[in-house]
């Protein structure tokens, strides 16, 4: 599958769940619901670029801290395609995938990428094209690769209960 | 092939015939936990996998803590969600009241034993560490994946050897330990590795202070944090559980991804600055810095040790009338044993205010989170900007005497200089 879209960049290096979902609207565990609090702690205007066509791109060590998955939960509910940053805490990179969120790990494309240029993935070779320049991302194993190519681990999860 | 403890751990919990650092393979949980935040998540996810029982109730537990007592409408309506889910599917539930912040308290009940993998749906699952366990946190979606099939996938990580040694000064406790691990490494430094603390330094923690340690492993980006059972560990489980368990240890000639040494003897106390737990530098250099807030409490330092320490600089003391003080014991059985021992009375005296257990304000939940211009002291393990409620209030890290004296001096001093 091809993932084309539009570069978001998220500045900055550290930037903690906390920060991008606060703690006080952890009271909300409908996802619909959650919507409108994603980034409310770190920069709410980052949501007026989000959209169909937004591709993250992040400082390294992104989404350190809680193991609250509402935020990439609400990175998809908001559009985002994929993640794209040099290195990610565990939790949030293993929720990405969970969820079935595209999280690659590439510090070239990190490199380049700026705000609105064009970024172009082949999920199937892993290939990452930022304004046309080919950028070499980290090697996924095949277990994540697994899980990642049935959209998450709730259809990876549907597929083990009724094969 | 020689194996570091926490490959030999997830070695015995996965099907493969050896592993090696990087390699994924799924993991089997002894112990699914979750809590009011991510439990509720959690069955929404395990709903839509068509699964409708758990994989094993008896090794599912769900607590009650993290908004507790319920701070709103929604937040008792997921506590009242997560106790109906735990009945309907039979599992351990400790609701208000009957239990206490689930890292101390599933030690305490004796949940966790030495060699144990441990999947919770919070991040600071690390904690359990501390007894050597493979305690990790997860998400949500991982957790509704655990309680269908009792297992997770993870990287085997490499191991960072952190040898603690010589004896500690006064007014250093675990919670320094641990700050000076993040000085070193970073909060990025951890990532896709397991901490394991070794060294006579590590061997003289007492069991309380492991967990402090442990607990903040996480705040480094590893997947968990090991002290090696030792004596100590058996002495805490004696009478606690039935679960068997064997001590484990790396092989001597194990490899690792990076061996630091700390020196105990040379080690002050240490403060995190806003807005990040590596952002460490020592007391003496953070002195002055005036503080609205002491909060001593959480899954970290809620322990007798902590309640000790910080009543021993609060006896015959007086909160500084610019500053609040939230004494936060972190589990029931502590509370209990805390007021047996007059440890509330003193903070009650000295001007705290004594809470019950829970997460609370350590995430910003409520019960004491800060205004825009604040600025507290805590025994927690975050200080993200926004962490404990304004964006515009500030968390500074420490432990809990260096908590209590600022509390009483209503900014950054010497404990020392309080008991003097």
């Amino acid at each position: 599958m091809i993932i084309e879209g539009r570069a978001v960049v998220i500045p900055g290096a550290d930037v903690d769940t906390d920060v991008m979902y606060p703690g006080q609207f952890l009271n909300i565990d409908d996802p619909e619901e959650m919507k409108p609090y994603l980034f409310e702690g770190f920069d709410p205007s980052l949501r007026d670029q989000l959209g169909d066509d937004a591709i993250l791109v992040t400082g390294p060590n992104f989404g350190i801290g809680s193991s609250r998955e509402h935020v990439p939960q609400e990175m998809k509910a908001w559009g985002v395609g994929a993640v794209v940053g040099p290195s990610f805490a565990r939790i949030f990179r293993r929720n990405c995938v969970n969820l079935g969120l595209l999280v690659i790990e590439s510090q070239e494309a990190a490199d380049v990428a700026r705000p609105g240029c064009r970024i172009r993935i082949d999920t199937d070779t892993g290939e990452i094209e930022v304004d046309g320049t080919l950028c070499s991302a980290a090697p996924v194993a095949p277990l994540v690769q697994e899980v990642q190519a049935a959209g998450g681990l709730v259809p990876h999860a549907r597929s083990r209960v009724r094969p | 092939m020689p194996h570091t403890l926490a490959e030999k751990i997830l070695l015995a919990h996965c099907e493969a015939d050896d592993v090696e650092p990087g390699d994924v393979v799924m993991v089997r949980c002894d112990v699914v936990m979750a809590n009011d935040v991510s439990g509720p998540v959690a069955f929404r996810q395990l709903e839509k996998m068509g699964v409708s029982e758990v994989f094993d109730p008896a090794k599912v537990v769900m607590v009650a803590d993290h908004f507790m007592p319920a701070k709103d409408a929604r937040s008792a309506e997921l506590q009242r969600r997560l106790k109906e889910w735990s009945r309907a599917k039979g599992v351990t539930f400790y609701d208000q009241g009957r239990g206490g912040i689930e890292h101390t308290l599933l030690c305490e009940e004796g949940w966790i034993v030495p060699g144990a993998v441990v999947a919770g749906g919070d991040s600071h699952t690390c904690t359990y560490g501390a007894l050597g366990a493979f305690g990790t946190g997860l998400g949500s979606t991982d957790i509704a994946y655990c309680l269908a099939f009792g297992e997770f996938w993870q990287a085997v990580p490499s191991t960072i050897r952190v040898e603690f040694t010589g004896e500690k000064r006064g007014f250093v406790t675990g919670k320094d330990l641990i700050l000076a691990v993040l000085a070193e490494i970073g909060c990025g430094g951890g990532t896709n590795a397991a901490l394991e603390f070794v060294g006579d330094g590590a061997d003289a923690l007492s069991i309380d202070e492991r967990l402090a340690v442990a607990n903040m492993a996480v705040e480094a980006g590893a997947e968990t944090g090991l002290f090696p059972a030792d004596e100590k560990a058996t002495a805490y489980l004696e009478g606690r559980t039935d679960r068997q368990w064997a001590p484990e240890t790396s092989d001597p000639d194990a490899a690792f991804l990076q061996e630091l040494r700390i020196d105990l003897a040379g080690l002050e106390p240490l403060v995190a600055m806003p807005h990040l737990p590596g952002n460490v530098v020592p007391l003496a250099e953070a002195a002055g810095t005036k503080v609205d807030q002491a909060y001593i409490g959480n899954c970290s330092n809620g322990t007798m040790t902590d309640l000790r320490q910080a009543a021993e600089v609060l006896r015959g003391h007086r909160v500084h009338p610019d500053c609040r003080l939230i004494v936060v014991p972190a589990t029931q059985r502590i509370y209990r044993e805390a007021m047996a021992e007059g440890l509330l009375d003193v903070f009650v005296e000295a001007g705290a205010i004594v809470s019950t257990p829970t997460c609370g304000a350590c995430f910003g939940g409520g019960n004491g989170v800060l205004g825009a211009g604040e600025r507290a002291v805590t025994t927690t393990n975050r200080n993200f900007k926004g962490r404990m409620g304004s964006p515009e209030a500030e968390v500074c890290l420490a432990n809990a005497y260096v908590a209590a004296a600022a509390a009483v001096a209503g900014e950054l001093v010497d404990p020392a200089g309080v008991l003097a």
